[in-house]
């Protein structure tokens, strides 16, 4: 592997940070986006409210500021509900929040809510029909979501979620700002102390690149699974 | 009414953060927020639509130079290209000894560069996708009255395009103002940078972040609000009759 002055190991490590806090937050994200795409298409007013405060406020304030509110505020805010707790109930726990684990909820609380929009588009746009089908055969609610609504709301969900999976990668970036030590971190380091900017930083460009281009062959390739049965269907009608 | 202004007299009492001070920080944040997009947004604006035009060319020497340069702005985070504008600035060959660097000194301008080069290659991208969109009968139409292929761009092709690009471009308005939060980091004092320093002053995450976080949302809905309304005004014409 190339050396880079001694940082090549370090930007690779910084660089599995990037892509395992990546994932672990998309993972977060899909978790909080269904749920709160199903809160906000429930009969109960007060989730419905929840869940469009929730997507509403995330996403007309910056990434940055809502890392920075929470994790300079997280943990005052932990110990503030733990010592209440101490106080009140002689409950003495410590928390202390790992910096990688307040990256993952923190990426992932601010992308499950545009996770939710799409995912509530994407079970809108699916046939009332087929539903009615499901019930008829007698499928139970949960039987329902696993066979019909999931596989085809993924079918209309794919195009926005790789658009927020190229966006939440690039947001990763932003950590780095907080701390934690992902590729953007250590090559910002190494800049300041070489003095040379572009041999670090264009490496980790690069890299971003290449995820990105990986990410893209792959949601072709899913895109392509859940359209099996509408690809020939339309061909037909044309 | 008495009671109410009572009650805030006695907050704004209690308080020893929202000073007429760091209120003034804000207020600088704001400017410094506002100018910071919306020129780069107006720059972006000017050079995006040659290129969103050049990026549909059939010729390949003029189209894939202009695609691999959105590939490249898109596909990589706003901060490294932040970073390497403002470090690399300073490593140009004979900068520091011309009149250029009495500009580009100041983290305003090598943020607005980088901002800018962003902004263009996404904008170029929602008006290439937008101009491929026009229906062939526009094009066939224009045509059947013998337009130049100028003539037929300036128009037919660009004032519908604008109007189908609206949406997706308000998006990225709106996408430019968040992005511009980590000009705070290269030492800008921006909205977030001012929330920074007031939460580095009084160690008080959350006054000094949620402030600011309602300030944002206040923009936010501002654009969302024109946007809004242009999208009505532009496109009365799609809406239906009833």
């Amino acid at each position: 592997m190339i050396d880079l002055q001694g940082y090549g190991p370090r930007l690779l490590e910084g660089a599995l940070v990037t892509i395992e806090l990546a994932l672990l937050s998309l993972v977060v994200a899909i978790i909080l986006g269904l749920l709160t795409a199903s809160a906000k298409m429930s009969r109960s007013w007060l989730l419905h409210k929840i869940g469009t405060l929730y997507t509403t406020i995330i996403r007309g304030v910056p990434d940055l500021v809502l890392m920075l509110l929470l994790f300079f505020g997280g943990q005052i805010g932990i110990n503030m509900i733990t010592d209440w707790l101490y106080d009140r109930f002689g409950i003495d726990i410590f928390i202390n929040v790992n910096e990688f684990a307040a990256g993952v909820i923190t990426i992932g609380l601010i992308f499950g809510a545009y996770m939710a929009e799409t995912f509530r588009g994407a079970f809108m746009a699916v046939d009332s029909g087929q539903i009615e089908a499901g019930r008829a055969y007698g499928m139970s609610e949960r039987l329902m979501f696993r066979r019909i609504r999931f596989p085809q709301m993924m079918r209309h969900a794919l195009p926005g979620l790789s658009n927020n999976w190229m966006v939440l990668l690039k947001t990763t970036a932003l950590v780095s700002i907080i701390g934690l030590t992902d590729m953007v971190r250590v090559a910002a380091e190494a800049s300041k102390a070489t003095h040379e900017p572009f041999t670090f930083l264009i490496p980790v460009a690069v890299i971003y690149l290449l995820i990105a281009s990986v990410s893209e062959w792959i949601f072709a390739r899913l895109q392509k699974h859940y359209n099996v049965g509408f690809g020939e269907a339309d061909e037909w009608n044309n | 009414m008495e009671q109410l202004s009572a009650w805030f007299t006695q907050l704004l009492a209690d308080n020893s953060i929202f000073t007429a001070r760091t209120l003034g920080y804000y207020g600088e944040g704001l400017v410094t927020t506002v100018q910071l997009v919306f020129l780069s947004l107006v720059i972006g604006l000017v050079i995006a639509v040659p290129l969103s035009i050049a990026r549909g060319s059939k010729r390949k020497w003029i189209k894939m130079p202009i695609f691999f340069y959105t590939y490249v702005f898109r596909g990589t985070p706003l901060l490294i290209q932040l970073y390497m504008i403002y470090y690399g600035v300073v490593f140009i060959d004979g900068i520091q000894e011309s009149w250029l660097w009495i500009i580009l000194e100041e983290p305003f301008y090598p943020a607005l560069i980088a901002f800018t080069l962003n902004t263009v290659a996404y904008t170029t991208e929602i008006f290439h996708g937008a101009i491929k969109a026009t229906s062939k009968g526009e094009i066939e139409a224009a045509r059947a009255y013998g337009m130049s292929k100028s003539l037929m761009m300036r128009r037919i092709i660009l004032p519908s395009a604008f109007r189908r690009a609206l949406p997706a471009y308000g998006n990225e308005v709106i996408f430019m103002l968040h992005a511009s939060a980590i000009a705070s980091v290269v030492t800008i004092m921006d909205l977030t940078g001012a929330a920074r320093l007031v939460y580095a002053r009084f160690y008080a995450p959350f006054d000094a972040f949620l402030f600011v976080a309602a300030l944002y949302l206040c923009l936010t809905f501002a654009i969302l609000y024109l946007f809004r309304f242009l999208e009505k005004r532009m496109l009365v014409h799609l809406r239906p009759l009833n």
